[in-house]
Order: structure tokens, then sequence, then C-alpha cells
């Protein structure tokens, strides 16, 4: 019995690791080919049928490619920061419920590496912990304008931190849990966050697009101003890292959307035709990646439809629109269960 | 197991906060106090405080040390940078800082040893527990602190005013 909830774990976290992975290097493939789509070219087409291979060839250049080091850089620290930066990608995932549970031999297991009780903070403090890799690779490369970037980068993330904090205090004033299995629990059938929280939604989705630092808040690799932004000194797979990092981010951030907004693994109606428990849990996690798909896909549609902010309008909208707008949300929330007296 | 980790985590704790001090680079030291909040954050978990542990990453880890790292790379400060100081001051801090560490014995050593084993049940750092006794047995210090905090802040929009002419 133990060493069977040891070893469904064990699976659990590999394969959670496995297909994030998978999913963020197809998910360079897809931005190519919608990239291509919106601006009527044809994209990658020459690896593999469709150039499905292209991520694969791309990873491959990226190995193959030189490696340099800057001499006077501090030479851990250049190593640690892409790596700093793809361990925190990674890390969000553990949280994150990815389907109701299934029974094995009568034992039920729940699809999440851990059901913690303070998740949401949990995502909040990986997150927070997410700019170092930044700063720690600007800084090292010993370069002003890798540090100007870095700089660049971990204000724009620390900005919109606040707001993204802000406007989730009005979801769990809602649904009075930390713990984001237990949201996801609550959305069952069509009572989906976003209905209730439209505006804490819109916020959460700025920032996100933010923290993951896409267009249109893609500031930190502004190619019209920077030489490189933070990873200039960067090159072979380290600066794959911190690309590939943005990536894993963008599933992440799709993936948390989707659970905190979109009723995660829950699907209104399906329960009228599946009644298997097992089959229930197991199409709530294909909805699920569903739902996770389709934000991707958003992250890349956004990317190529509009233009890059300044930077001033970047920090303006921040502090001076998102957080009063957040506190706001914050307080309709509480009028609104004071209203229905859901507040004790 | 959990003994092993408290021995874990209490010699990483340390031994990063020698390196705070003992390290040269100022950059070093901050990612020293960094990993010395990570490992204090453990002990929180061990002790059940799980709210506690994630806050204190959240604050001090992602907020306050970013701030602090933010300076120190703009400040761009070096060995060679820093002021030279006299032999006869660092012995005087050795000493200063001896003292110091006699007095904290001093007043930890008639401290019961048993005192953390003591805490009322397993939940008491959950969130949904923490936030009833905050709000009820502590009311008035939690709102006196965030009148603490509102200072905090307008004296910062005050320092980064513009001059008015």
């Amino acid at each position: 019995m133990f060493t069977t909830a040891i070893l469904v774990k064990v699976i659990i976290i590999v394969s959670v690791f496995a297909i994030t992975l998978v999913v963020a290097m197809y998910s360079t493939y897809a931005e190519r080919k919608i990239a291509a789509f919106f601006q009527d070219r044809l994209g990658p087409n020459r690896a593999g049928p469709y150039g499905i291979l292209q991520p694969v060839a791309d990873g491959v250049k990226m190995f193959m490619k030189e490696e340099i080091i800057p001499d006077v850089s501090n030479k851990f620290l250049f190593i640690f920061g892409p790596s700093l930066a793809m361990l925190t990608a990674c890390m969000t995932s553990a949280v994150i419920p990815w389907g109701r549970g299934i029974t094995i031999g009568g034992n039920f297991y729940i699809m999440q590496a851990a059901d913690v009780n303070i998740g949401i903070l949990y995502i909040f403090g990986v997150v927070s912990i997410g700019v170092y890799g930044i700063m720690i690779g600007g800084w090292a490369s010993n370069n002003k304008y890798s540090l100007l970037g870095a700089l660049r980068a971990s204000s724009q993330m620390i900005s919109y931190e606040i707001a993204m904090g802000l406007a989730i205090i009005s979801l769990i004033m809602m649904s009075g849990t930390l713990s984001v299995r237990d949201i996801a629990e609550q959305q069952q059938g069509f009572h989906w966050n976003v209905l209730y929280q439209p505006l804490g939604f819109l916020i959460f989705l700025i920032c996100a697009f933010a923290e993951t630092n896409r267009a249109p808040f893609d500031l930190p690799e502004c190619e019209t101003e920077l030489v490189g932004g933070y990873h200039t000194e960067y090159s072979s797979m380290k600066l794959g890292f911190y690309l590939f990092a943005e990536y894993i981010n963008m599933f992440i951030s799709s993936a948390v959307i989707s659970t905190l907004y979109f009723g995660g693994y829950n699907m209104p109606l399906i329960g009228r035709f599946v009644h298997d428990p097992n089959w229930l849990s197991m199409i709530g996690t294909c909805f699920l990646f569903g739902k996770i798909f389709f934000f991707i896909f958003f992250f890349m549609w956004v990317r190529w439809t509009l233009p890059r902010f300044r930077y001033d309008q970047l920090m303006n909208l921040g502090w001076k629109v998102l957080i009063p707008l957040s506190i706001l949300n914050i307080f309709l929330t509480g009028i609104v269960m004071w209203l229905n007296g859901k507040l004790g | 197991m959990v003994q092993y980790t408290f021995y874990f985590l209490s010699f990483l704790a340390i031994l990063s906060a020698l390196m705070v001090v003992v390290s040269k680079n100022p950059v070093h030291s901050v990612l020293y106090l960094i990993i010395t909040f990570f490992a204090i954050a453990g002990h929180y978990v061990l002790m059940n405080a799980q709210f506690l542990a994630a806050v204190h990453i959240i604050v001090y880890a992602g907020a306050i040390m970013v701030l602090f790292l933010y300076v120190i790379m703009m400040l761009n400060l070096n060995a060679d940078v820093e002021p030279h100081k006299s032999k006869w001051l660092k012995f005087a801090a050795t000493i200063t800082g001896g003292l110091l560490m006699i007095v904290l014995i001093g007043a930890l050593r008639n401290v019961s040893e048993n005192a953390a084993a003591g805490l009322p049940g397993n939940d008491i750092g959950l969130v949904k527990n923490l936030g009833r006794v905050l709000f009820n047995d502590y009311a008035l210090p939690f709102e006196v602190s965030s009148i603490l905090f509102l200072s905090a802040m307008v004296g910062a929009v005050m320092l980064g005013k513009k001059e008015i002419k």
C-alpha cells in the first residue's frame, strides 16, 4: 500500500515533468507556425513532415553551439542563473491538480504531485523566487547591458506580482481556501470562477503575460531598444534554458489560469454521459489540457497581434491601473459577499 | 527523520549566515542571506507553520531581498571600493560581538529545552487557525502594525517625491 502510493507519486511527478517539457518544446514549434499563419507565411516545414521535428533540430542546434563563458564573470553564478530560471519554471507544477484522481485496486490516488493547503501561496513563492534567475544571470555576466536588462526585467516582474497577488485575494475571499485542489473542486458544473470574478480574471491574465515576459510585455528582450536584455552574454544551451523557461512558464501559467478561473478539470454536462469515475477523471484531465492549450494559443495570438508597450506605459499600467483596480475588486467582492450574507 | 532535517537546516542556516558576514562580495552576502531565509522557512515547516513558511519566502526572499540585490547591484560595490577599516576597529568589533554572544547565551541558558515541543496541536500553523487567532485575539496589534506599514509607505513617498519649487 505504502510503496504503491510512493510509486504512483513518482509516476505522477515524472509524467508531469515529461509532459511539461514536451508541451514547452512543441510550444516553440506552435509559436512559429502560428506566427507564420498570422503573417501569411508557411513557417518551419523542412525537418520532418510539416516541420514536426523542428524543436528537436533546434535543441540539437542549441547543444552543439559554441559555449562562451565571459572571462571576468562569476562562473558559478553565471551557470546558476539559467539553472534557477529553469528550476523555478518547473517547480510550480507541483501543486496543480491535473485531474480528480483515479481508483486503482480500491485505493484512490489524486492526480497531483502535492495537495498542500497553501497551494496558491506556494505558487506565489515560486514565482517570486523566479526573479533571481534573471537577476543573478544578468549580474554574473559582468556586462552593464546585461545588468540593465536584468533590472528592467525584474522590476517588471516585481511590479506585476503585486497586482497578481491582489487579484487572487478576491478569489480566495470567495472560495475560502488556499488549496488549489479545493478551488478546482468548487467550480463543478458551470460555477467557473471567471463568471464571478471577471475583473479579477482580467487582471490576473494581464499580470500572467507580464510575469512570463510575453508580448505585449516582452520588454526584457525588446530588440528595438536593447542589445539582448539580461541574456546578452549567454550562448548555447544556457541561453536555451532562459528561452525554454519562458515556454514552460507559459504552460504553467495557462494551467494556473485554467485551474483557478476556468474550472480546472471540471467540464459541465460531462457527468451525464460518462459515469465511471476513473474515465470521468481521465476525460477531465483531457479537458484541462484542452483549456491549457487554448490559453497557450491565446498567449501566442496576443503576441502576434498587439504591439509592445513602452516602458513607462508598462509601469503606469502596473502601478496606476492594475493595482487600484485589483483593490477595487477586493472591495466589490467584499460588498457582494456581505450583501449575500456570506460574511459571518 | 525530522531530527536529521532539523540538524541539516540548522547547519545550513548557521553556515550561510556566517558566509553573509565573511564573504567579501556584497552580492554573495545577499545570496547567502537568501539561503539563510530558506533554511529558516524549512524550520517553520518542521514546526507545522506552513503559512508562515510560505509568507516568509514570499516577503523576505521574494520581495525584500530582491530590493536588497537591486540596490547592491546598482551601487556596484567591489572589494576595492570598500573603505579600509583599521585593525583596531576589527579587533574591537570582534570583542563586542563576543560580549553580545555571552549575554545571549546567559539569557537563553535557563530556557527549558522542551518549550518548543509543547506546541498545542499539529494544525496550529494552518491558515484557518492562524487567521482566527490573529483577527480575534490579536486584532489590535495587527492593525497597529498595519499603521506602521502605512507610515513607512508615506515616508517612502515623501522621500521619492520631486521637490516642489
